[in-house]
């Protein structure tokens, strides 16, 4: 199934409809309101950008620095070339440690091989500790909608039936109540746990560290209580210095969920050491590579700066109304547009490049200027090459640049074209239906054009201008 | 002055009135009209279509047919945006003519922005009695900065009073190719907005593509509103809506 007829399911999903209506526009209004904090929202925009770019300009030597540095501190630091690659590594690591049962913190890199399943299948435990994540797990693994709010499509009523259901309590209505329910379900597994994996919005070159950006502080359980921790993430999040971090703190929070900053932010470096109170005693990093070296080889490179604020969905007139399971994939919305195509190849998603307007509302909300309609449209002309469009659309296409291109034949097909549509248009100058263009008929009507074109008409009146001139004496 | 017009294809088919009435305030603020009469397309369905050799092939054609002219209007931010921001893409692998095509761009308006930020017209001729409200354009607004200059001299214009909506700068869901392509997508986007535009209370919307006002057009006489008009910011200001 492809983005269209996925969208349209969602289109006509009453209930999503609702849900997407409550909390579009809240995220934009806070995410504007909290960048008038800055004093220079643009030059902190360019900062952010050139720290990406820095960072992604030398990859390896980051990489590399975060290897080196992450191994004086007691981390061992392992590479993940494909989706399969992240799961075996896990699952090493759990069998090595003699490990049962797993937490886990957000992580978009472990949708990405649907972790979960593969630790199931393997016979242990594991248990998302994000609320938004938790909701899914026990709704059957429900796939994520957005890559802040992982069950952002879901209201206040589905969950309270949900947990109702699947901790067979009394239906609860308050939304504090629910937050409370799934502490105290959670807080046991925190302490039975004897792995927490985390996923990690940078890695620090400079210190080996992985940050964590948060609001529930589930992270800094699940990363410290349990003897081994593992963090999960791409190539692409390494930055080289923790000021870096500062700089690009200024911007993560703000753009996604509009706070000057989370409520918490762990920077996690190495094991517990003599003497200290927290930490994991075994902590390992896997860094993802799973198509990402292919991105940067690529016309599209810039999409890796994404540091995954959310906030081209939030502001996305198409993602807000078709929500974020449309888009097939992990990653939603115009980013999950360029990356899923990417990561899981265009002849599996093409039509995701294309689905969008370019109204650019994402690119001048992207955090880290990300030109997003640019790289759609560098994916289009990829797709148009390998000629995954339907032969209609590309006759139609080449047609009309073709007829363009002569301009004397474009005057003829042009004055023929709009006296057949004025005649269908009839009295009320209103086509109801277009035979090769139902996309757009079906729901609207086409209005007919008045009959003459504007090039016509414009000779007529030169002719006529000249006619009217009085002839000038011999 | 010599200010080229690109009428655009849409406005050579659909709606040539507003080409005339770009012409009139054009020559009111005292411009010297051209309008090469083998103009066609800027390319810009070819290039968003990921058709880069149809749209090079039409961006040579319009930098041929306009570099000549001292500014380059066209009564659409979309066409002016390709042409302004995207031509010098095409030409990335041919510096000689990119030099050319990013000499065009340097001169490339959208019609009320050339009017008001080149040309400092305040008053416009137009008398329009009745309340309109504005909706901003995708391309004119976020490529070509088009917001104030539209309001400015709608307020000069007779008659007038603007009122605006909620989301006026939210795509109506238009995208060229991608309203019959992603054809439901388009009609809810486009649906959207009717509701922000019949919820103002305004007797018309104004905009400045027409790709735009056939999409609002078509979905609000599709919702049976037929009463709610769709008119250009030319038409208007020209006093010919
Ligand atoms: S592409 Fe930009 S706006 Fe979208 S999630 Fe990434 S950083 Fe945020």
């Amino acid at each position: 199934m492809h983005f269209k007829a996925r969208a349209h399911e969602r289109l006509n999903d009453a209930q999503l409809q609702r849900n997407l209506a409550r909390i579009q526009g809240k995220f934009v209004q806070k995410r504007r309101e909290a960048l008038t904090e800055l004093d220079d929202v643009d030059a902190t925009r360019d900062a952010g950008r050139d720290i990406r770019q820095r960072a992604l300009d030398n990859l390896d030597v980051w990489l590399e620095m975060f290897e080196r540095n992450a191994a004086a501190r007691g981390a061992t630091v392992l590479w993940a070339e494909t989706p399969a690659d992240i799961n075996r590594l896990v699952l090493e690591i759990a069998f090595r440690h003699g490990v049962k049962s797993i937490i886990k913190s957000k992580s978009m890199v472990s949708e990405e091989s649907a972790l979960d399943h593969a630790i199931e299948a393997a016979g242990l435990t594991v248990v998302e500790t994000d609320l938004g994540e938790y909701i899914l797990q026990i709704n059957g693994y429900e796939p994520p909608s957005h890559i802040i709010g992982p069950a952002l499509h879901k209201s206040k009523e589905e969950v309270s039936e949900l947990f109702a259901r699947q901790h067979g309590t009394p239906r609860k209505d308050d939304i504090a109540a629910l937050c409370l329910e799934a502490r105290g379900v959670l807080r046991r597994h925190y302490l039975a746990a004897d792995m927490g994996i985390s996923g990690g919005n940078f890695f620090v070159a400079e210190t080996g560290s992985v940050v964590l950006v948060t609001n529930e502080g589930n992270a800094t359980l699940a990363t410290t209580l349990p003897k081994v921790h593992v963090a999960i993430s791409g190539i692409e999040k390494v930055v080289p210095t923790l000021e870096d971090v500062a700089t690009l703190m200024r911007l993560l929070p703000r753009s996604a969920t509009g706070q000057s900053i989370s409520n918490y932010v762990d920077v996690l470096s190495g094991t517990k050491g003599e003497g200290e109170f927290h930490g994991a005693e075994h902590m390992y990093f896997i860094v993802v590579d799973s198509g990402r070296t292919e991105v940067l080889a690529s016309e599209v490179r810039e999409a890796l700066r994404c540091i995954r604020c959310g906030a081209c969905m939030n502001h996305c007139p198409v993602y807000q109304n078709v929500g974020g399971h449309s888009y097939g994939w992990v990653y939603p919305g115009p980013i999950g547009a360029i990356l899923t195509p990417m990561y899981v190849g265009l002849d599996k998603a093409r039509d995701l490049p294309s689905a969008s307007t370019l109204c650019n509302q994402c690119g001048v909300v992207c955090p880290v200027r990300i030109p997003l309609p640019d790289l759609q449209r560098k994916l289009r002309e990829k797709a148009f090459e390998r000629r995954l469009g339907t032969p209609g659309e590309r006759f139609a296409l080449k047609a009309w640049s073709w007829l363009a291109r002569r301009p004397a034949l474009y005057g003829l097909a042009a004055r023929v074209g709009v006296r057949v549509l004025r005649i269908m248009g009839g009295r009320r100058r209103m086509i109801h239906r277009l035979p090769f263009g139902h996309g757009w008929t079906d729901g609207r009507d086409m209005p007919a054009p008045r009959g003459r074109t504007f090039r016509e008409l414009h000779r007529q009146r030169a002719r006529e201008a000249r006619a009217t001139q009085p002839v000038p004496p011999r | 002055m010599r200010v080229g017009l690109f009428v655009t294809c849409l406005v050579d088919l659909m709606r040539p009135s507003v080409g005339f009435a770009a012409i009139e305030l054009l020559e009111s603020a005292g411009a010297e009209v051209y309008v090469p009469p083998a103009q066609t397309c800027c390319g810009q369905p070819a290039y968003n279509s990921g058709d880069r050799a149809d749209a090079l092939a039409l961006a040579r054609k319009v930098v041929g047919e306009f570099e000549g002219c001292d500014h380059l209007v066209v009564p659409s931010g979309s066409c002016a945006g390709m042409i302004r921001t995207h031509y010098a893409d095409l030409f990335a692998d041919d510096p000689a003519f990119a030099a050319r095509a990013a000499a065009l761009a340097a001169k490339t308006h959208e019609l009320t922005s050339f009017l008001v930020d080149v040309m400092k017209v305040t008053r416009v001729a137009g008398r329009y009695d009745g309340t309109v409200t504005y909706h901003d354009c995708c391309a004119g607004l976020r490529e070509m900065g088009v917001k104030a200059q539209p309001r400015v001299l709608l307020a000069g214009v007779a008659g007038l009073t603007l009122k605006e909506m909620p989301e006026c700068e939210t795509c109506c869901g238009f995208g060229g190719t991608f309203s019959v392509k992603f054809g439901e997508i388009s009609t809810r986007l486009a649906d959207n907005k009717c509701r922000h535009i019949i919820g103002s209370g305004a007797d018309a919307v104004v905009l400045g593509d027409v790709g735009c006002m056939l999409n609002i057009e078509g979905r609000l006489r599709r919702r049976g509103d037929s009463a709610t008009r769709v008119l250009h910011v030319a038409e208007v200001l020209a006093g010919k809506p």
